[in-house]
């Protein structure tokens, strides 16, 4: 690499410009059980509307009432929707937080606060726009219980107004955000309008940050990725879903419910073509998948880091005795308890050989909502193609937040329900072995409980099997069926989606996998603009490793692999995996203190680490 | 050359089957294991039930009572889980094709000790499933040690005592809302053969804990689940008989001393009052004889309690009728306008 200069350019620093439109974060800090949610929605949504590219992360904490939480808006014309760790435009609502909440905001930045609070004392580097927000909701709303909900609505008009955004989108947006409750939209626009109307009045916009219609969004759909992968997973034909409450997994199923009940009713009977159940715990969630799975059905879970460890002892009997499945993990900081309302990629080691013995599972890597939908479709045609529980590996950053996407495509090909043999074919084959490797790709064929054949049944067991799938605790036959799962494991290989790369013959190379992506990319811009290194990409998007990832690594002199965790593991899985002298290139970029990953984070580190070079 | 000879006719079932239809491989328990005569009850209640084997599905745990459905019905769907964990897969295969005929055998470690979470939120649901518990007391798998259902002051073979408390897994399922719940004896095979075919006419959770000896941990002077021991203290709750609905068996009862009981479908059970007057409908008075017995020391049997009313988990969830397994891509996977309607929504 041609630079050993890590401060970044001049430009970033030194010059400020007097507008910067349609480029800034924005963050409101709440106590959330505030109603703050659908304010920030309504903001949210009329930048959208707008055109301009945005995401929103939600920085809540574990509890209903009373404790502080921030929302982050990002809108970027140049599309980087990654967390910035910058914030250039701070609501602040919360007495508990305010004052490091100011702290934090870097020179020239905009606060607009609730007067009570006197935050203009603390800085004189910033624009400060003191708002009575008590005596202007009184007017408003005179049923003083509704008050602290619409209490939060008149900062979407102080913001409005002085970002100067489209006030008939802000409308809209609201009226989106209410749905049919009239009375509610009326109301909470009423207050609205009283904190657009103060700002006109009293408040000289002093700050740089403005926002101006663009048509960069048309067409496209806002959405979280939980209800993405619940779409997709309805979209693929899940009949049998299993769950047990547990952040930041839960709004999962719970939108899937909505989703099947409204449109997985039999037209003609008025039944559900489906059976949803909250189980006891995760134990019997996953036990509830093995069964439904082994009756033939596309069956799934989701849940988070403990559900994961709790379902270590029956993903293993999937893996053996080699039944469908799907597990979604939406990541969030452990060990233990860990920070269960906080990011992380944390998972990836310890799923991918989750359980004892010799166990590894198939992952899929979603970084989008349109992955989360198109790999929980994926992940059931692998899972049955596999006869083997397969891992959709989202986190808290996609799962509940909004992200933008082009709207989902209609799955272009039939289901693929796998090797399943049924009484017709039983009765031209007259028999079957069901862990014979007919084809030499180490997945045998399968029958399923009902089929009315006598040489259908077999007896499924976790303990050792021959071909026939009868007890043995013969060495050698032990040997033979754990190489025919290595060998399955090569068909996953080939099965998996394959890495995205972006290559052009640069020397070092970045590899990221999830929600990392998104700042990766943006990294890849900081480090071109600001330091003129080109660097080459590639995005993992599943577990076992397709042959080009090999090859990307050996094209490039150093590769950083970027992940939100601590111990490097999906680097750890590489190393499993590559030849000795492709380990040597791997160096590690890792983010892990609980929020999305950002790109200067990133710049940083691997300028840090290229000046070594 | 030509032969004459004629065969006796076969003995076969209502749906022309054999009993070795309904047979499976060797039994590996120990000679004599009560477990073994659980076994051939199943096997004779099937049978005579004319139950096609291909629409049962055979599920279990770990432990010597969860390898006995490798002993019954060869050619029927078995999957033999992890410890304490059959409901939960026993949920999932009867959710995914509601018309299999589901029976797991578990024992009293798998079932009272590991599986007791997993035991409670079965019995709660009233998942259509034969459950059966070989129960002896011990770990006999792992040589012998208590489980949860040993009697207070028995005995181990090592000179053990036990000093707590037994579960009554018949008292959590009355309670917890099993709909037929019964205990029996594997010595018993009259009994054990008539609680079997109600079991399986039945359509809700049936639980049958039946007590069967360890011949080789647990059978022994000192324990409360040896074979003398439950032959001195069996007090059955009434002589019970079950009338299929295909059948026109002539019961020898005096009818003003019966209770009848009519199953799902249409199959009856008889039960022949003994000293008072028992009426299995009645959680109260289930609970009530259970009590009384543990107070006396004696091994109460029979059918405690039974109700045909209570909807089944798959009834409450209102899913089709075929099996959801095998549903068309057609039922699954909604037309494209549903996906458009759904991101229109979303723009």
């Amino acid at each position: 690499m041609a630079t050993t200069h890590v401060a970044p350019a001049e430009s970033e620093v030194a010059q400020q410009p007097d507008r910067v439109v349609n480029d800034l974060s924005i963050q409101v800090a709440t106590v959330n059980g505030s109603g703050s949610q659908s304010s920030n929605m309504v903001l949210l949504r009329a930048l959208f509307q707008m055109g301009i590219p945005i995401s929103g992360k939600n920085l809540f904490p574990s509890n209903i009432e009373g404790l502080p939480t921030w929302f982050t808006i990002r809108a970027s014309k140049h599309g980087w929707i990654a967390r910035r760790k910058e914030i250039d435009f701070l609501v602040a609502m919360n007495a508990e937080t305010g004052e490091e909440d100011v702290r934090s905001l870097e020179p020239g930045a905009a606060c607009v606060y609730d007067e009570k609070l006197n935050l203009k004392r603390l800085r004189d580097d910033l624009s400060f726009y003191p708002v009575p927000f008590d005596q202007l909701v009184a007017p408003v709303c005179p049923d003083a219980k509704l008050r602290k909900l619409v209490r939060n609505m008149i900062y979407v008009g102080v913001v409005a107004r002085l970002l100067q955004m489209d006030m008939g989108e802000v409308e809209r947006a609201l009226r989106k955000q209410f749905k049919k409750k009239v009375k509610a939209a009326d109301l909470n626009f009423k207050a609205v309008l009283a904190g657009y109307e103060f700002a006109e009045k009293n408040l000289e916009k002093r700050d740089r940050f403005l926002v101006e219609r663009m048509n960069a969004n048309a067409g496209k759909i806002l959405m979280e990725g939980n209800a993405a992968a619940a779409l997709g997973c309805m979209m693929a034909g899940v009949t049998v879903v299993t769950w047990y409450p547990i952040t930041p997994s839960s709004s999962l199923c719970e939108t899937l419910i909505t989703y099947m009940k409204r449109y997985r009713m039999d037209p003609e009977t008025g039944k559900a073509t489906f059976a949803i159940v909250q189980a006891e715990d995760e134990l019997a969630a996953i036990g509830m998948v093995v069964g439904a799975g082994w009756a033939g059905a596309r069956a799934m879970t989701s849940t988070a880091g403990p559900g994961i460890s709790l379902m270590s002892e029956f993903v293993g009997l999937g893996y053996y005795a080699e039944v469908p499945g799907v597990i979604f993990d939406i990541q969030r900081v452990g060990p233990s308890t860990g920070l269960p309302t906080r990011t992380a990629q944390g998972d990836i080691l310890s799923t991918a050989l989750l359980s004892h013995g010799d166990t590894k599972h198939p992952l899929l890597f979603p970084a989008s909502i349109g992955e989360c939908y198109s790999m929980a479709i994926d992940a059931f045609d692998l899972a049955e193609e596999l006869q083997t529980p397969v891992f959709v590996m989202s986190d808290l950053d996609l799962g509940m937040n909004y992200w933008m996407s082009d709207p989902f495509p209609y799955p272009d090909k039939p289901m693929r329900r796998g090797k399943v043999l049924d009484a017709e074919d039983l009765k031209r084959m007259g028999s079957f072995r069901r862990y014979k490797d007919v084809e030499g790709d180490g997945v045998g064929y399968r029958t399923l409980p009902g089929t009315n054949h006598p040489a259908a049944g077999y007896f499924t067991r976790g303990s050792g099997h021959n071909e026939d799938a009868l007890y043995t605790e013969k060495g050698e036959l032990y040997v033979r069926n754990m190489d025919r799962l290595q060998r399955k494991f090569e068909t996953a290989r080939r099965m998996a989606p394959g890495p995205v790369i972006e290559q052009a013959g640069n020397e070092v190379g970045v590899i990221a996998y999830g929600t990392t992506h998104w700042a990766a990319i943006e990294c890849r811009d900081q480090l071109a603009r600001e330091f003129g290194v080109e660097i080459d990409y590639c995005r993992i998007r599943a577990f076992p490793f397709t042959d080009e990832v090999a090859a990307f690594v050996r094209a490039h002199h150093r590769v950083y692999v970027v992940e939100q965790n601590r111990d490097a593991q999906l680097a750890g899985l590489l190393r499993l995996s590559l030849a000795a002298d492709e380990i040597s290139r791997l160096r590690s970029v890792l983010h892990y203190e609980g929020l999305p990953i950002d790109a200067r984070s990133i710049t940083d580190s691997i300028m840090t680490q290229e000046v070594g070079n | 050359m030509a032969t004459t000879t004629t065969l006796p006719p076969r003995k076969t079932n209502r749906i022309g089957l054999e009993p070795a239809a309904y047979k499976g491989s060797r039994s590996t328990l120990c000679a004599g294991c009560g477990h073994n005569a659980i076994t051939e009850r199943i096997i004779e209640a099937f049978y005579e039930m004319g139950i096609e084997p291909h629409r049962v599905a055979k599920l279990s745990g770990i432990g010597c009572s969860s390898k006995s459905p490798a002993y019954f019905m060869g050619s029927t769907h078995g999957f033999n889980a992890v410890h304490g964990r059959m409901p939960s897969v026993a949920t999932g295969t009867l959710l995914a094709n509601r018309t299999l005929l589901g029976i797991g055998v578990s024992g009293d470690g798998d079932t009272a000790s590991i599986g007791i979470g997993q035991f409670i939120h079965l019995m709660r649901r009233n998942l259509p499933l034969i459950y059966i518990i070989e129960d002896n007391g011990c770990y006999g798998l792992t040589k012998g040690q208590f489980s949860a259902t040993a009697d207070r002051g028995s005995v181990l073979k090592n000179g053990v005592v036990n000093d707590l408390p037994p579960i009554d897994t018949c008292a959590l399922a009355v309670e917890l809302g099993a709909t037929y719940v019964a205990r029996s004896f594997s010595g018993d095979k009259k009994q054990l053969l008539a609680l079997l075919e109600g079991a399986i006419a039945h359509r809700g959770t049936a639980m049958l804990d039946v007590i069967s000896p360890c011949v080789t941990f647990n059978d022994h002077e000192g324990s409360t689940k040896s074979y003398s021991y439950v032959k001195d203290h069996d007090e059955p709750l009434g002589d019970i008989s079950f009338v299929p609905f295909f059948g026109d068996i002539t019961v020898d009862y005096d009818p003003g001393s019966t209770t009848e009981v009519t199953l799902h479908d249409g199959s009856r059970l008889l039960l022949k009052k003994l000293d008072r007057t028992y009426d299995p409908t009645k959680k109260l008075e289930a609970l009530r004889v259970m009590t009384e017995a543990h107070e006396k020391g004696e091994v109460i049997t029979g059918l405690f309690y039974v109700n045909t009313e209570q909807p089944s988990f798959i009834d409450l969830l209102n899913i089709v009728d075929e099996p959801l397994a095998t549903l068309p891509e057609s039922k699954v996977r909604p037309p494209q306008s549903v996906l458009d309607e759904v991101m229109d929504s979303l723009k």
